[in-house]
């Protein structure tokens, strides 16, 4: 870093030209990713603490692991899979879900934490644009937090596998049913797939969650959902209709059957690549008139920070 | 080219006038001292040249319009604002690492060599510094960066005297060097007197005066009035008198030196006290006229 900050040093004219190179362009913006982490510990800790929670709960599970394996066996082979894959899915819902949370307070604090504080004096004064800025913060919910969880996800189901492998062999049972029916690359491939899905999914919510950050002097939460409600609410009372809250709760979880095809199961499962349905995802209007929207609402708050000092 | 070009810079919140078209012009290499009551327009002047307000008017500063082009701006402009900024949860390392990665033109040496100086430690967090702390690790980042023009507002504000000392020679040693332009806002008049090359008074969002120091100091003379003179003195037409030990010290706006030293004890105003005489209650507005023409053709001249 060092070395590199030196040599753009010497020149100190005004027409630098050094300044336009790529090289000069990303960093800016790998320095504001990097701070967010360390302002924001958050977004690794609690994903982390959640796999550490489905670890030690999973190892109890392991007492009388074996008896119930030999159980399970008798079953059929849907219901032997469902039963073997069950805390492996749990624990990849639960750090999945951890990191929503995580991203959706993020991003309700990112551009309104600096105001509170005043430090955006401090990010003023140096040469990093709002742009730059602001999608650096964008970038936390939509590829650090996905990459933190497939990461995560991956590691944490690998101690599990390992765990079950050497409990079962421990009591002379082979692992290879667990190895059959949860397949850990398999499922990694469909993890990252979901997430990139899933990811793009709530690029507006993210987006809408920012500009509100970045725009409200204070009860940021209250200015995010209360619209919402407010919309919901006279829709159901003057029309007694129910429109807008269908929109909101497609937009929150509706990706699935555009994304994956359950192939008529009651439960969704996803058990075989070819469920995954990338095609008819991009071939969905929802999702580019999402995407639409999450470019809106992040234009808008970049150009926001402009006007911003501190509150 | 100036460093810093102001035409009818104007800026306004509702109803509230901050500033009322001013014209600036600050040459490359000179410390400006920015002086003026609270809610004078000092920081909304500031904040338009550092492109964190828009404004009305035109501003050029080193040839970049600031509110359109700031984070280029910010290559060659650093600022301490009147408030301790540096984020509360950083670590002084981190704040190292950041400017060193964000900011071409910091020398990280530098500003390790700054800190040295201090005792403050690479690991601790900014929130368990002490407010003069804070302020030495601001002042250490912004004087290891390379900027053409360094900006503080009240930089200096609730630290106490050790502080505000070093602050001010440390900037003058280590880091004027009459290619940088260094613009400050203070309350604490005084502590720049000597520091100033130029003097600028600005009061409802005007500029009230505007001199280089070597003006301030042959245009404006303070006289402790023997008692029997004081008549005499009076009708010489001070712009200010104020009671001193029971006896009156008149300023006087291009008095006849000679003239005056015969009246009493002759002496350099400091810019405390002729900020009293310009802005002083209605003292201002009771100039006679002469005295803000003035003003404002020396701002021209200034411009050249």
């Amino acid at each position: 870093m060092t070395t590199q900050s030196k040599t753009t040093l010497e020149p100190a004219g005004i027409n630098d030209p050094g300044y336009s190179t790529p090289v000069a362009a990303t960093r800016p913006f790998y320095w504001s990713v990097r701070r967010e982490l360390w302002e924001n510990r958050s977004i690794y800790i609690a994903p982390l603490i959640v796999a550490g929670v489905a670890l030690v709960g999973f190892g109890f599970s392991t007492i009388g692991l074996a008896e119930r394996r030999r159980g399970v066996l008798w079953l059929d082979a849907a219901h032997q899979r469902a039963g073997i894959e069950m805390p492996y899915d749990v624990a990849a819902m639960m750090i999945l879900f951890t990191a929503f949370i995580v991203g959706v307070f993020y991003c309700l604090d990112a551009l309104h934490g600096e105001r509170r504080d005043r430090s955006i004096l401090f990010w003023k004064s140096l040469p990093v644009s709002d742009l730059t800025t602001v999608l650096s913060k964008v970038s936390i919910p939509l590829v650090i937090l996905p990459l933190l969880v497939i990461t995560i996800t991956f590691c944490t189901q690998l101690i599990m596998v390992l765990m079950t492998s050497v409990v079962l062999i421990a009591h002379g049972m082979s692992p290879a049913t667990t190895w059959t029916h949860f397949n850990l690359f398999r499922q990694a491939v469909i993890l990252l797939y979901s997430l990139i899905a899933l990811s793009l999914w709530h690029a507006p919510v993210y987006g809408w969650l920012l500009l509100v950050s970045g725009w409200v002097r204070r009860a940021t939460f209250l200015w995010a959902v209360l619209p919402f409600f407010a919309i919901g609410i006279f829709e159901k009372i003057a029309f007694n209709t129910t429109y807008f809250g269908s929109f909101v709760k497609d937009r929150l979880m509706g990706f699935a059957p555009h994304a994956f095809d359950f192939q008529g199961h009651n439960r969704p499962t996803i058990e075989s690549l070819p469920q995954l349905t990338p095609g008819t995802y991009l071939s969905t209007p929802g999702f580019w008139l999402g995407l639409v929207f999450a470019a809106a609402f992040i234009a808008a708050a970049v150009r926001l920070r402009r006007y911003r000092g501190p509150i | 080219m100036a460093c810093i070009e102001a035409r009818g810079l104007r800026k306004t919140f509702g109803p509230t006038i901050a500033l009322e078209g001013i014209d600036l012009r600050v040459e490359e290499g000179r410390i400006l001292g920015l002086i003026g009551p609270n809610g004078a327009g000092k920081t909304t002047a500031l904040n338009a040249i550092l492109g964190l307000t828009a404004y009305e008017g035109e501003l050029q500063v080193l040839g970049r319009d600031p509110w359109t082009a700031r984070d280029q701006l910010m290559r060659d402009v650093s600022f301490i604002a009147d408030v301790a900024v540096v984020p509360r949860w950083m670590r002084v390392t981190q704040a190292l690492d950041y400017v060193a990665g964000v900011h071409p033109r910091f020398d990280r040496a530098k500003a390790e060599g700054f800190l040295a100086k201090t005792a403050i430690m690479r690991t601790s967090r900014v929130r368990e510094l002490s407010k003069g702390m804070v302020a030495q690790l601001h002042l250490a980042l912004v004087m290891a960066i390379d900027a053409k023009l360094l900006v503080l507002d009240e930089p200096t504000l609730g630290l106490d005297i050790l502080y505000r000392k070093q602050f001010y020679e440390s900037l003058l040693n280590d880091y004027f060097d009459r290619s940088r332009t260094i613009v400050v806002t203070t309350h604490q008049v005084e502590e720049i007197q000597d520091v100033l090359t130029d003097l600028m008074f600005i009061n409802r969002g005007r500029i009230v005066l505007s001199c280089t120091m070597e003006e301030f100091e042959a245009r404006y003379l303070e006289v402790m009035v023997k008692p029997e003179h004081l008549a005499a003195a009076q009708a010489l037409k001070p712009i200010h008198e104020r009671p001193v030990f029971g006896r009156s010290v008149l300023l006087f706006d291009r008095g006849d030196r000679e003239q005056l030293a015969a009246l009493g004890e002759v002496r350099r105003p400091s810019i405390a006290d002729l900020f009293v005489a310009v802005m002083g209650s209605k003292a201002g507005e009771a100039q006679p006229p002469s005295h803000k023409a003035t003003a404002h053709q020396e701002g021209a001249a200034m411009a050249k």
